[in-house]
């Protein structure tokens, strides 16, 4: 059945009446659909072809004629309907997505001329020509991509070593670089641990417990499986070494690996030795002979790993003045108080020289005083300092001006009976205490933890922040608040130039900032890092001439003409 | 090679086509000015690489029995047809006579040609003007309407324009119109209806000033008010006089012409001297008009892609968002994937002509033969699609695209020249 209709006034240019009649032709049962404008051409072309009618006559110009050759079944107005739709959605562009895409190597550096990361996911065999152009410009490499043959990675982490930059990888599949994802990686809070791993799902593990710890991490370079193997000698765990020794953002570092060959387990461990910087080495696959060697301690396994980095990290280091040698705890909590100060006893090698803990002193040794306020001493005539903060908070003042003093630990029970904010009573007065010893010009360190759960009335994660915003450092649980406190008087590590390779400046230019990332292969993880607002352009690879490989070698021989 | 390396001798080649200063001169009868039309030789100028008549597609053999009828070597389209048959014409490419012909591009001695001299190399170039739509001779339709106004191009359209440009002080510059009119929406292959509109505002005043009488002058004007597509062949004789000024360097890896003869593609490159380097013609791919479909198109045609050669049309599709939507359907987003796509195989951006639509990135400079290849991504061209039948005209209009094997065969010989093929 032949149908005209003419919808009077409605003017779209020849292009748009094109579009709607493809579309309005591909509706069920219809055969085919012209939409064009009542101009005197139109119309004889829609005379001919069988579509007069007393409509099509008196249509003008300015009219819309829809043309409409269907089965019996289809009512005309149907397509009205449709050919409406069709002209109030034209808009055709495709939403959102600002990422920029390429399809050659040289397009991807005149687009993104700052790049300094390549993340390669390209079939094994183009890897190394890819990864060598790449080292070339000065850029460094993670290569996500397995099926690399030794001798290319050997190559590679040569070349990379001799130019200060980074190979990450072959079967590299987790890395994290001032905060962009690269790969497979987690979302997690930012911090001072930098992590080194030769292991994706190790890496992963060890930086979720970190963060669940309420720890966080500066960065996590990935290594490959291999690097640490005889025949690649540990060459990039060594380059992310140095340049995480050289990097402002991390103060403490946790190498992932299984274990590696033995002459190449003795460089790494002479390199952690060096680094200035605390350092946790958990080789999964063995019991660690050996819990610490100075400033490197060995964990067994990835969780361990992640609370002691927790337990060492945590937040800026202060200076110590030369006075400053002691930890000085206030406890509302009795056992706590004993745990803490049965921890430092150990540390020091001390003994408990008044086992009568006299005024609450559960230790007084060394310089270090450790208190608990919940003594009957502090009781008589007033609450437990749990129901009541100010028998404390009375005591803190004394205990900052206190020039000997170097960190101040303290707990925070929270739970039913407790007051309803202890976080918020303390808050003021760690912020008083840390300005006053300022103005002497002393750093205090405040370590605490929070006894109590997320479910608790007052808030676990609220009383956390409240303390942290005070400008103390919070850990998981008591024991990590002493350990915390310990490391805080560790003796600064030692760094040796010579141990140690020499700075890589290409790495480290990688480390300042968010890197800027030509993203070669898998275009979910260009997405990912453009959606993290990290500069990136996706290079959509094919290999070169289509896989032709004479015309391949003719092109290269025609680039250096 | 004068040049230390092709990248060097590029670089020459793309000054000259930055450098390019098109500017009409004249317009004139062809037998005037291109040398196989004098002494009433029957040659005919065809779109393309060289093809004979035999293996032309149905409109382009239209289109020649329209010239034979138009130069009354013929009585009729039949006898016109037999003596074509017979070989009694003898065809040469535009491209060899310094001319550009769109669709067919069958160029006959009587034809009105316009006249671009390149300031920057002192070349010419030269292309018959646009005829309008409907039945045109360059889709193959040669009955007496088309004869007709053929007719009168060649009688009144040319001589008022040669007369108005005579007025003008040393002709009409193109380059300026083409920059306004790239960021008015047009990529002067599919729409230029800005640029004709500049044109025809530059013209009016001149013809104004000449003593074409006044029933000629209101034709004329009538003739360029209702011709959206009149700048198209001047686009391509700018297009044509600025890539045979590049074409001078005689090194490099930059091509320097495209064009097609509904049978092969053809590109010449500037390394590459006269040669053309072929492959078989795609069919366009885009909307057809009311009752028409693919199946019925004609395979590509024309020497139009010397617009794209240049950097113009399909490779600056993302100036011209009126018409994006010939790509694919698609819209804003589709036409910028494509400029991003042809700005992989070039070696650079024209300064003459910022884009505003692409952030004022310059149209596409100088396409190279080798950047094609590595990436497998070849040229885009915008263009109108021709009926099958002769006489039926234009059904459509879409996108094509150049085909690799032309290109694959010119980097082999650039090898070969330069020494390095095993």
């Amino acid at each position: 059945m032949l149908t005209t209709v003419v919808k009077p006034n409605t003017y779209q240019d020849s292009v748009s009446l094109m579009l709607v009649s493809k579309k309005l032709t591909e509706m069920p049962d219809v055969i085919k659909v012209s939409v064009m404008m009542g101009t005197p051409a139109n119309k004889d072309i829609l005379r001919g072809t069988g579509f007069g009618s007393a409509a099509l006559d008196s249509a003008q110009p300015g009219d819309m004629i829809l043309a409409i050759d269907a089965e019996d079944n289809v009512d005309p107005q149907s397509v009205v309907h449709e050919a409406e739709e069709a002209l109030a959605n034209q808009a055709a562009g495709t939403p959102g997505s600002t990422l920029r895409t390429v399809r050659s190597f040289e397009r991807a550096f005149d687009v993104l001329p700052e790049a300094n990361l390549g993340l390669l996911s390209i079939p094994g065999d183009y890897v190394a020509a890819e990864a060598d152009r790449l080292l070339e410009r000065g850029v460094n490499v993670m290569i996500f991509s397995d099926n690399v043959s030794l001798d290319d990675e050997i190559a590679l982490k040569r070349k990379a070593a001799a130019k200060g930059l980074l190979v990450m990888g072959p079967d590299c599949g987790t890395a994290m670089i001032g905060g962009a994802p690269l790969a497979f990686t987690n979302e997690v809070t930012r911090g001072d641990i930098g992590l080194v791993a030769a292991s994706g799902t190790g890496a992963q593990e060890v930086m979720s417990a970190i963060d669940r710890l309420g720890g966080g991490v500066s960065t996590v370079l990935g290594l490959g499986g291999r690097d640490l193997s005889h025949q690649v000698g540990g060459l990039m765990c060594l380059q992310a070494l140095a340049a995480l020794a050289d990097d402002a953002s991390t103060s403490t570092i946790v190498i992932v690996s299984k274990p590696p060959a033995p002459e190449v387990r003795q460089k790494v461990a002479e390199a952690a030795k060096n680094l200035g910087k605390p350092v946790v080495i958990v080789f999964i696959g063995e019991r660690p002979a050996t819990a610490r060697d100075g400033n490197v301690r060995y964990a067994y396994t990835l969780a361990d790993a992640a609370a002691l980095a927790v337990e060492i990290a945590g937040g800026g280091r202060p200076v110590f003045a030369p006075g400053q040698k002691a930890i000085r705890g206030l406890y509302t909590g009795g056992t706590l108080a004993n745990e803490a100060a049965m921890l430092i006893r150990d540390a020091f090698g001390l003994t408990d020289t008044d086992p009568s803990h006299r005024q609450g002193y559960v230790l007084r040794s060394g310089g270090h005083e450790i208190v608990d306020l919940g003594d009957d001493a502090y009781t008589q005539g007033r609450p437990h300092p749990m129901i009541d903060p100010s028998a404390r908070i009375e005591k803190m003042p004394a205990v900052f001006d206190d020039p000997a003093t170097a960190v101040v630990l303290l707990d925070c029970v929270i739970g039913y009976g407790a007051s309803d904010d202890p976080a918020g009573a303390l808050a003021p007065a760690i912020r008083d205490g840390i300005e006053h010893a300022r103005a002497a010009g002393r750093d205090v360190a405040v370590v605490v933890s929070v006894c109590g759960t997320r479910h608790d009335p007052q808030g676990y994660e609220e009383q956390r922040a409240t303390l942290a915003e005070a400008g103390a450092t919070v850990l998981p649980d008591n024991a990590s608040a002493v350990r915390h406190a310990l490391a805080l008087l560790d003796e600064p590590a030692a760094t040796s130039a010579g141990a140690a390779a020499p700075r890589p400046v290409g790495v480290a230019g990688l480390l300042a900032g968010r890197p800027a990332v030509v993203n070669v292969g898998v275009r979910s993880f260009a997405q990912t890092l453009h959606d993290a607002e990290v500069s990136t352009v996706q290079y959509d690879w094919t290999p070169v001439a289509g896989g032709d490989a004479e015309l391949a070698s003719l092109l290269d021989a025609l680039q250096n003409v | 090679m004068k040049y230390a390396s092709i990248n060097e001798a590029n670089e020459a080649v793309t000054q000259l086509i930055t450098g390019g200063q098109p500017v009409l001169v004249d317009v004139v009868r062809a037998k005037d000015v291109i040398d196989v039309f004098q002494g009433g030789a029957k040659v005919l100028l065809h779109a393309g690489p060289p093809i004979g008549f035999a293996e032309m597609p149905p409109p382009m053999q239209g289109s020649c029995v329209g010239a034979v009828l138009f130069e009354k070597w013929a009585d009729d389209a039949e006898s016109a047809r037999a003596m074509l048959e017979r070989g009694d014409v003898r065809f040469e490419p535009c491209h060899h006579h310094d001319a550009v012909g769109p669709m067919g591009g069958i160029t006959s001695g009587d034809m009105a040609m316009i006249v671009v001299e390149n300031r920057a190399g002192g070349n010419r170039a030269y292309s018959t003007m646009n005829e309008g739509i409907g039945k045109v001779l360059r889709f193959g339709a040669n009955d007496a309407s088309v004869i007709a106004r053929l007719e009168w191009m060649r009688d009144v359209l040319g001589p008022a324009l040669s007369a108005a440009v005579k007025k003008s002080e040393g002709g009409i510059a193109l380059m300026p119109i083409i920059s306004r009119a790239i960021t008015m929406g047009d990529e002067f292959h599919q729409r230029n209806i800005a640029a004709s509109a500049l044109f025809a505002k530059e013209v009016a005043p001149l013809l104004a000033q000449t003593d074409v009488p006044q029933s000629d002058l209101a034709e004329v004007l009538r003739f360029l008010s209702d011709t959206d597509q009149f700048f198209l062949n001047l686009a391509m004789a700018s297009c044509k006089a600025i890539m045979d000024a590049a074409r001078t360097i005689e090194e490099g890896s930059v091509v320097t012409a495209m064009a097609r003869n509904g049978k092969d593609f053809g590109i010449r490159v500037s390394g590459l001297g006269d040669e053309w380097f072929t492959a078989p013609v795609n069919t366009p791919d885009g909307l057809y008009f009311t009752g028409y479909s693919s199946d019925q198109a004609c395979p590509d045609m024309g020497d139009s892609a010397i617009t794209e050669t240049f950097g113009l049309g399909g490779m600056a599709m993302i100036a011209a968002p009126g018409v994006t939507r010939f790509v694919g359907a698609g819209g804003f987003g589709d036409a910028l994937a494509t400029s991003e796509e042809m700005a992989e195989i070039v070696t650079g951006h024209n300064p003459s002509l910022p884009i505003p639509t692409w952030d004022f990135q310059g149209a596409c400079l100088g396409i190279d033969v080798r950047k094609v290849v590595q990436t497998s991504i070849t040229p885009i061209i915008n263009t109108g699609i021709a009926s099958l039948e002769p006489g039926v005209g234009q059904i459509g209009a879409g996108t094509v695209r150049a085909p690799l094997g032309c290109f694959v065969k010119a980097l082999k010989a650039l090898g070969e020249k330069y020494a390095v093929a095993k």
